[in-house]
């Protein structure tokens, strides 16, 4: 828990050097600008499709860990359990153990009352806070923004921000708890389809444990329907009825019962991880086995592999730089006075470079041809210069004699002056209708 | 009304209001709801302190802080002008040539330019400018009173033909209606028209022509921008090239009308119009 608490408080901090001009954060959502910085990768809004690509990579790998370790995610990482872990956390230091929580939920309000519960709303309102405060961090330059929520002087969006998630995080962990699993997370009610009988869930030995009943009764076995399991759940249900769509594999039924199990002198183990496939194996006395490769997992893998490989060749083969012509619609094409036809572009370089660039444009596919810039400083064809990190936007026109087709397929090419890097657009020279 | 009284069949508290047997449940409105009535209700009180609300025999309350729709109305326009002024203020010191070399200023009338066209010139131009028959098309490099900023200018802001004093007012004759030439004479004088460049000049309709259209068209029919004649040499036709056309400009005449903007639209307004138009392609 505090592992992932830390790296979701440290990660806005690392510092990652890009050049001057541009943000050196290393985890950066830049919305004014329109960029996010993950540590070398840049993005650019148009190339969100990363961003799809990186949450169906998630997808698939948490499928594949559900398959073989069953709801590992939800026990364990999913910010809903932290969070609602660390409130409870916190609740035990003020109110004491369970017990102690309900006789004082139940006391007649006294200072002691007062104290305890107020300081509990304090600390979560504390912790809410500063979830809140961190995750803006990665959506601004941190110790710009720090200096900024010190001094009290942040932007009203930024406010905002932290504002409602504060209030989110103090529902959430503080009041809903296990109600979002159960209520409104879409995953607890489908995670069923991802597992089969080899994985590996929280299971009750009904073997080994019915039929229940007192310690010291005759014929039963080692259940003693102690009932801890089912207070120890915070989902609140009895993991002896099997596995529910409620269960989040946090395990706290497992610590309850062994604790049991150790101070009657029996083995630990009569709830664990286990597998449903060898509960039934152990009720028909099979020798049980652990199954690892199964086509659930072995296609898992390979879409998982399959999508980071295509994240990773399209990270590594990024265009840095790229051309896109917009034909003008109204009017498509113009006669001059020479019989002439002139057609309009509006050209969009997109360099993403850090560094400015002049670019040269040229045309194949016309024979005769002109090419003229509509601009107030007199640029040309053969000098177009874009801003570093930026957009280079040009009206253009060009001129040939009438084509003997409707349609001409011409090639725009853009050159950098100075390293020759390349880009191409695919456009159309329209002479009639 | 005494005691409570409790319904068997629903087990609600009844009211104690009874008509003919039928007695009333009461069932209370929910507490939530309760609390955001009254919350409305004081909400109410307050609006009614602030803001313009209840009707009095002279008009009725202004508010405690006088807000108006056309208050709002005209702060934000002010708003908006505030926010222009920054362009504006040096847009208007500046001439139409240094406007077109100076990037920002070029944009912003470029902007202001396109919504203005729409706005008052796409009625007859078109919205991409490309004209009509009878109505010029702006993009091409054809310009019957000259494409240099200023010609624009001035064409915009007094019009062609219009009502206002400063506007370019030339004729060019009906030769049937007036008499001056015969339908014959017409044929052969178009059928010279069509092919000015290449026509033999020594022809009857040659002869015709250089007697009674040279001297605004120009002898090989180049036109004259001073007096607004079409360039009859290139390639674009303004009310179509084929004879039948031809024949009916020379007999009945044209004179195309362009209504004069200076009393409608400001100067920077003007301004802005002429650079739009000047961009899109066929500018001098």
């Amino acid at each position: 828990m505090s592992s992932l608490l830390g790296i979701y408080y440290l990660a806005p901090w690392l510092r990652y050097d890009r050049g001057p001009l541009v943000p050196d954060q290393a985890i950066l959502i830049d919305m004014p600008n329109r960029r996010a910085y993950f540590f070398f990768i840049e993005i650019w809004p148009q190339e969100v499709y990363y961003l799809s690509a990186i949450l169906i990579f998630a997808a698939v790998a948490l499928f594949f860990a559900t398959s073989l370790f069953g709801r590992v995610w939800c026990g364990y990482a999913c910010p809903q359990t932290v969070w609602t872990d660390l409130f409870i956390w916190v609740e035990r230091i003020f109110q004491g153990r369970r017990n102690d929580r309900i006789k004082l939920d139940n006391a007649p309000l006294s200072w002691n009352k007062i104290w305890r519960k107020s300081a509990t709303h304090f600390t979560w309102i504390l912790i809410s806070l500063a979830t809140g405060g961190a995750w803006v961090f990665y959506f601004n330059d941190a110790p710009t923004l720090f200096n900024q929520i010190i001094h009290l002087d942040v932007p009203l969006n930024v406010a905002s921000w932290i504002y409602a998630l504060t209030c989110s995080t103090y529902l959430m962990a503080g009041y809903a708890r296990e109600q979002v699993c159960m209520y409104m997370c879409p995953y607890s009610r489908f995670q069923s389809a991802m597992f089969d009988k080899d994985s590996l869930i929280i299971s009750y030995d009904e073997t080994r444990g019915e039929p229940r009943g007192k310690l010291k009764a005759k014929g039963c076995g080692d259940c003693i329907d102690c009932g801890k399991c089912v207070i120890v759940c915070p989902q609140g249900i009895d993991i002896r009825n099997g596995l529910q769509m409620e269960c989040i594999a946090c395990g706290l039924c497992i610590d309850a019962c062994n604790s049991v199990m150790d101070k009657i002198g029996k083995p630990r183990g009569l709830v664990r991880y286990d597998t449903t496939r060898n509960l039934n194996y152990r009720k028909k006395g099979i020798q049980e086995k652990v199954r690892i490769l199964r086509p659930r997992t072995i296609y898992y893998s390979i879409i998982l592999a399959a999508v980071g490989i295509l994240i990773l060749y399209n990270l590594l083969n990024r265009n840095i730089l790229e051309l896109h012509v917009i034909a003008d619609r109204n009017p498509l094409f113009v006669q001059l006075s020479n019989g002439d036809i002139r057609n309009g572009y509006i050209v969009k370089i997109l360099n993403k470079t850090h560094k400015d660039k002049v670019f040269a444009l040229e045309i194949d596919g016309l024979e005769e041809h002109q090419i003229t810039v509509q601009n107030a400083l007199d640029l040309k064809a053969n000098y177009l210069p874009v801003y570093a990190d930026s957009v280079g936007q040009f009206r253009i026109f060009l001129t040939s004699e009438k084509q003997n087709t409707a349609r001409t397929k011409v090639k725009f090419t853009i050159t950098d002056k100075i390293d020759k890097n390349q880009a191409v657009y695919n456009g159309t020279f329209i002479s009639d209708n | 009304m005494s005691k409570k009284e409790t319904d068997k069949i629903s087990g609600v508290e009844t009211t104690g209001h009874e008509w003919d047997g039928i007695k009333e449940l009461n069932n209370p409105a929910p507490r939530w709801w309760l609390i955001v009535f009254f919350i409305t209700v004081i909400w109410a009180i307050g609006y009614w302190v602030v803001y313009p609300a209840w009707p009095t025999l002279s008009g009725h309350t202004k508010g405690k802080y006088g807000w108006t729709q056309y208050k709002q109305l005209s702060d934000s326009q002010a708003e908006i002008r505030a926010r222009k002024s920054l362009y504006l203020d040096k847009f208007e010191k500046s001439s139409l040539e240094q406007i077109g070399h100076n990037p920002d200023l070029y944009n912003f009338a470029v902007a202001g330019g396109k919504t203005l066209f729409k706005d008052n010139c796409a009625t007859c131009h078109g919205t991409g400018g490309a004209g009509g028959n009878g109505y010029p098309n702006l993009n091409d490099d054809d310009w019957l009173y000259g494409g240099r900023l200023i010609d624009i200018y001035q064409v915009v802001k007094y019009g062609i033909r219009s009502t206002h004093d400063e506007t370019k007012f030339t004729a060019m004759p009906a030769f049937r209606k007036d008499g001056i030439l015969t339908d014959e004479e017409i044929e052969l004088v178009a059928d010279h028209v069509i092919n000015i460049k290449t026509a033999s000049r020594k022809t009857r309709g040659a002869k015709i022509y250089k007697e009674q259209c040279a001297s605004c068209h120009k002898a090989n029919g180049t036109g004259d921008i001073a007096l607004g004649a079409p360039n009859l040499a290139d390639a674009i036709w303004l009310y179509g090239g084929d004879k039948d056309t031809v024949i009916e400009t020379i007999s009945n005449s044209r004179a195309g009308v362009m209504p004069h903007w200076v009393e409608r639209l400001s100067d920077e307004q003007i301004k802005q119009l002429t650079i739009y138009v000047h961009s899109l392609g066929g500018g001098k």
